[in-house]
This record gives C-alpha cells, sequence and structure tokens, in this order.
C-alpha cells in the first residue's frame, strides 16, 4: 500500500491519466474482441444456415448417402419427444428441492443440498451419458428414447432447482405473512399462495434449462444414440437434431455440411428466443418484486 | 393448532424426498461410475493414469495420453481466456455506460448459451481453415524456433481445439468475474477516488485486489468447464492418440475418446476402461467445482454465480 501511494507521487498526473487511459483502451479492446467473435460466429450460422434451410428440411426424412435433399423431420420430433421425457424427470425433482431450500433454507442440511446441488451442475454432460448407460441402456440391451430423457432430465435438475428457488424467494413476504395471520398452515400457503405467485418465473427457468439440454450432444452419442427413421417406440433408438447435427459435421458430403448448417441454424433459433425470452420476463419480474 | 403442526412435518418429510433425491442421484453416478470401471481399476491400478499405450485390439489401456491432451488444452485455452475474459468484465463492471453494459451483458449470455456442437460445426468451417491458412504458418514462420509451433500444418489439432475452448469459457469468465467485481463495496472505490486515484488506479489497487479470490474462482469454474467440454473439441482436436510437444499437432482429450470410442467398445475391458476414463473425469469436475465455489462463496457471500440473475 505504502509502495502504491510513494509510486503515485513520484509520476505526475499526465502520466497516471495517460496510464488510465490506455488501460481502459485495452479493455475496451476486451470485450470488443468478445463481441466480433460472437457476431462471426452468427454471421456464418445466418448466411450458411438460411440459405440451406427450406420447407424439405422439417418435413422429410434423411436422404441416404448420396442423395441430395431431405430433410431432419425425425431429428425434431426425436428431440421434441426426448425434452418432454427430460421434463418427466427434471422437474418434479428440481422444483421440489427448489421450492424445500427456499421455503426451509434455515435448516443444515439446505446448505449441504445447495452445495451438492452446484457441483452436480458442474458435472461434464458426458458423465451423465455414462451413467444413464449403465443404468437404462445396459440393463435394457438397447439404445432408447428413454435412456436419453432420463439424461437429460438429469442435467437439468440442478438448473431448475436454482430458478424454482429463486423465483420462489422472490415472492414478497407479506403474501407469507397475510396466509400465516389468518391460520392457514404453512403446507397450504405454500401451495395455494406462493407457487401461483411464483409460476411465471418457475417456468421461465424450466424454459431457459430446456434451451441448455435441448443443444447437448455428448449425453446423447450412447442413450439416445439416432436414428435415420422415426422412431416408433419409447425403447427404440431415437433421432435427435444435435446428434444429426454432428452426425452431418463430420461427414465428407456437401450436401450434408448444408444440413448441418441448416439443423445449426433452427437450434440456435430456439435457443436465442427463449434466452431472451426470459432474460425480459426477469427483468419485468424484478421491478414486480421491486415495487411491492 | 396441532392439527396444523402436523399436517406441516408432513408436507415437510413429502418435499424433503426431493432433495433426498439429489443426494442419491449424485452418490449413485459416483458409484455406478466405479463399479462400471472396476474390470479397468483392477488390472491395471493406478498405472491406468501414468501408462502411455490405448490399443484396443490387445486390451492395454492408459489413459496418459488423454490427460495430457486435456490439460494442454485447458491450459492453452485458459491463457488464451482469462486476460480476455476478465478484462472484458472490468470494462463491462466499471466503465462501460449501463445501457451498454446491459446490451453487451445480454449478447455475452447468448454465447454462453450456444450449443457446443454449434461451435464445432463453426470450428470445422471456420476456425480450422483459418489456422490452416493463416494463424499456424504465422506462428510457424515467427515462432517456428519454439518445439510448440514446429512439425506440419493441418489445422485441426490442439491449438486448434484451445482456441475453441477459450471461445467457449470467455463468457463464464465474464459472467462470473464481472459479478465479483461488481460485489466490491463501492466505499472503498470512493474512497481511492477521494485520495485522488485515477480509475486505474482505484480498479487495480483496490478492486482487483479485493476480487482477486473470486476472479480465481471464476477461472477455476472455467477450468472445469473447459476439462468437460466434449463436443467442440472432439470435432477439431483431430484424435490422435499421441503425445506430442507441438501445439500444431493432432491430439485427444478424456472427454473427446469417450465420445468416440464409447458406442463401439466391443469388450468389457474396453468399455471399462472408457468408463474409467469417465471416472476420473468426474472426480476432477468434482474436485474442481467444490474449490471454486468455495473461492466465490468467500467473496459473494453465498450468492449463487450461474443460471439467470
Amino acid at each position: 500500500m505504502k509502495d502504491m501511494i510513494q509510486s503515485a507521487f513520484d509520476r505526475t498526473r499526465l502520466q497516471r491519466e495517460i496510464w488510465n487511459k490506455a488501460m481502459v483502451s485495452i479493455l475496451f479492446l476486451c470485450a470488443i474482441s468478445v463481441l466480433l467473435i460472437l457476431f462471426n460466429i452468427l454471421w456464418h450460422l445466418l448466411i450458411q444456415g438460411i440459405s440451406s434451410l427450406n420447407l424439405d428440411f422439417f418435413t422429410h426424412l434423411p436422404k441416404a448417402v448420396g442423395e441430395n435433399g431431405g430433410g431432419m423431420a425425425n431429428a425434431i420430433v426425436g428431440t421434441f419427444i426426448l425434452l418432454i421425457l427430460a421434463v418427466c424427470v427434471g422437474v418434479p425433482i428440481g422444483l421440489g428441492t427448489g421450492v424445500y431450500l427456499s421455503e426451509y433454507a434455515h435448516h443444515r442440511f439446505a446448505q449441504t443440498v445447495r452445495f451438492i446441488t452446484d457441483v452436480m451442475n458442474g458435472i461434464p454432460s458426458i458423465v451423465f451419458g455414462i451413467f444413464a448407460y449403465t443404468v437404462c441402456v445396459m440393463p435394457m440391451k438397447t439404445f432408447s428414447a428413454l435412456s436419453g430423457g432420463f439424461a437429460l432430465g438429469l442435467m437439468m435438475i440442478p438448473m431448475i432447482t436454482r430458478t424454482s428457488e429463486q423465483f420462489v424467494k422472490m415472492v414478497p413476504n407479506q403474501l407469507r405473512e397475510a396466509g400465516l395471520a389468518l391460520g392457514v398452515p404453512q403446507w397450504r400457503v405454500i401451495v395455494d399462495i406462493i407457487l401461483p405467485s411464483a409460476i411465471g418465473g418457475i417456468m421461465t427457468g424450466i424454459m431457459v434449462a430446456l434451451a441448455r439440454v435441448a443443444g447437448e450432444t455428448a449425453p446423447l452419442m450412447f442413450t439416445a444414440f439416432g436414428n435415420d427413421h422415426f422412431s416408433r417406440s419409447l425403447i427404440q433408438p431415437i433421432a435427435a437434431m444435435p446428434l444429426q447435427v454432428y452426425q452431418y459435421a463430420i461427414s465428407p458430403f456437401d450436401d450434408w455440411h448444408r444440413q448441418a448448417w441448416a439443423g445449426a441454424v433452427v437450434l440456435i433459433a430456439m435457443v436465442f428466443f427463449i434466452n431472451i425470452w426470459a432474460q425480459y420476463f426477469v427483468a419485468s419480474r424484478k421491478r414486480w418484486s421491486a415495487g411491492k | 393448532m396441532s392439527r396444523n403442526d402436523t399436517s406441516d412435518l408432513i408436507f415437510r418429510r413429502v418435499l424433503a424426498v426431493f432433495p433426498i433425491s439429489i443426494l442419491i442421484l449424485v452418490a449413485g453416478i459416483l458409484f455406478q461410475l466405479v463399479y462400471s470401471s472396476l474390470p479397468s481399476l483392477s488390472k491395471f491400478g493406478v498405472g491406468f493414469l501414468f501408462h502411455n499405450t490405448w490399443d484396443p485390439v490387445n486390451e492395454n489401456f492408459g489413459a496418459l495420453p488423454f490427460i495430457f491432451g486435456t490439460l494442454v488444452t485447458s491450459l492453452v485455452a485458459l491463457l488464451l481466456a482469462v486476460p480476455v475474459g476478465v478484462g472484458a468484465a472490468i470494462y463491462l463492471a466499471e466503465y462501460a455506460p449501463p445501457p451498454v453494459s446491459r446490451v453487451i451483458s445480454i449478447l455475452v449470455d447468448l454465447l454462453a448459451a450456444i450449443p457446443s456442437v454449434i461451435y464445432g460445426l463453426w470450428g470445422i468451417f471456420v476456425l480450422v481453415p483459418c489456422m490452416r491458412d493463416t494463424i499456424q504458418p504465422f506462428l510457424g514462420k515467427y515462432f517456428g524456433f519454439l518445439p510448440f509451433f514446429q512439425g506440419p500444418n493441418y489445422g485441426v489439432g490442439v491449438l486448434a481445439a484451445s482456441i475453441m475452448l477459450a471461445i467457449i469459457i470467455i463468457p463464464f469468465i465474464i459472467s462470473v468475474s464481472r459479478e465479483v467485481i461488481l460485489a466490491v463495496p463501492t466505499v472503498y472505490k470512493e474512497s481511492a477516488y477521494a485520495l485522488g486515484a485515477t480509475r486505474w488506479e482505484a480498479l487495480s489497487n483496490i478492486v482487483l485486489s479485493y476480487g482477486k479470490v473470486g476472479i480465481l474462482g471464476a477461472v477455476i469454474l472455467a477450468l472445469g468447464r473447459a476439462i468437460g467440454e466434449v463436443m467442440a473439441v472432439t470435432m477439431i482436436i483431430g484424435n490422435n492418440v499421441k503425445i506430442s510437444a507441438s501445439l500444431f499437432s493432432p491430439g485427444y482429450t478424456l472427454a473427446s475418446v469417450i465420445a468416440n470410442e464409447f458406442a463401439e467398445a466391443d469388450t468389457n475391458l474396453y468399455l471399462s476402461a472408457l468408463i474409467e476414463i469417465g471416472l476420473v473425469l468426474l472426480l476432477v469436475s468434482i474436485i474442481v467445482n467444490i474449490l471454486a465455489r468455495l473461492l466465490i462463496w468467500s467473496v459473494t457471500g453465498g450468492n449463487s454465480t450461474e443460471g439467470m440473475k
């Protein structure tokens, strides 16, 4: 500290100002370069993706190797089925835990759970794939939609836990107290007053988690596995958009590359739409909660 | 009154099923991975981590090339991403006018939301040609005397994967360090200004020294993400089981060997060796995350740093 003061006295005000301006410019360059990378990625996605996108992409099955045309109808349906399965796994556990953590936050147990949830959030996605493989694929002896949905659902749990806890906490305390003052038991307060007030935020959290897992490829590679046709049952391999994009991207065929770009642009449009909508929603909800 | 107490107690017990199931799940993941990699664990023991062969035909497995690849790509990625990410975070938190800062933060969050397979697609068709035609010839010409920048130039390889990883982890570094910087009490900064400090002096001497523990946490968290990243790396690292000092040469990482070979593993031992690699990934990511959370918690006071704000 003393050295710093001494060195500040040693330099003139002008030198210090120039140094200040130089450092600010460097920091500005850092921020700009990050934006340039983002725009470069989006630019290529739009240019390559939009030009490859057509109605066939949404309505047709993939063509055999060498034939041009075809689409990803099966992968689009597959992704939706996987996401529905994932919701069945992720939402009950995530929401239940989020409400528990928010309403009984003072318990030591809650701290432990919060910590474990954070750790779970950092587990690499491919590990969830391996886990789903050992508990679903190996006993059932087949790659399946169920195992893929299970893997994605596990990944959603920590995200949904976090966001539901936050939004349930945001419900003004007066509402809780008003309910309790009327002699309503705490659990009825939670179920009838708090959850309905927080439901918008909770839904947003679920959507964001869905957007995040919708693009996951690694946990699906040896669970859902992919399929060139529509799958007829949940215990068959099933196609998914990110898997299809991956397989087309590493293939040597130009037409498949085009399909990969088209798939990528559809995927990212969905992800971005949900994220921007959620940001808008959170901002308006914060104003709502601050205004009370 | 006592009726209320009973129903509340029942409700709390029922609700507690969900958090307990999370604890069981995490324990179950750990157990399953250990259990499924037992054949490999008992055959190769600790040597698995230090053994430099990966030979599925003769069933001789060692993870050293993958550990090496993961370490090199992650560290190079950190070297590239930390200065840029922390710099951008400081700019957003301290200098940018609030509306600009808000817009840029939204864009950075979008960057974080891009699925990694799309990064990989961009990597194959934009980054790799650029590496092959511009960046690697340049590095080879001017820094070719260093062993890192020698050897044939394929475009795909360790350097391309590291740059890809850097791009992927920058948004995380920015959003976590931004929060750490915003958590520095304004009073401290104001005191520095009152003493006549310029903004940079206040920043480097007060804000950064107050926030350095949290920023370290952000960096470790980013390291965790880099280690666990699968698709983008698999698509552009070249997938070659060889340890080489050159960053131009194709390599392999822990995550990408699982992605590439898991579905093809035809014998029990092969599969369990791959699962053991998954176990290594899991343990490393748990350690890294616990460390990072503790550091960040010590600064921001237990507020979460990921997800929606």
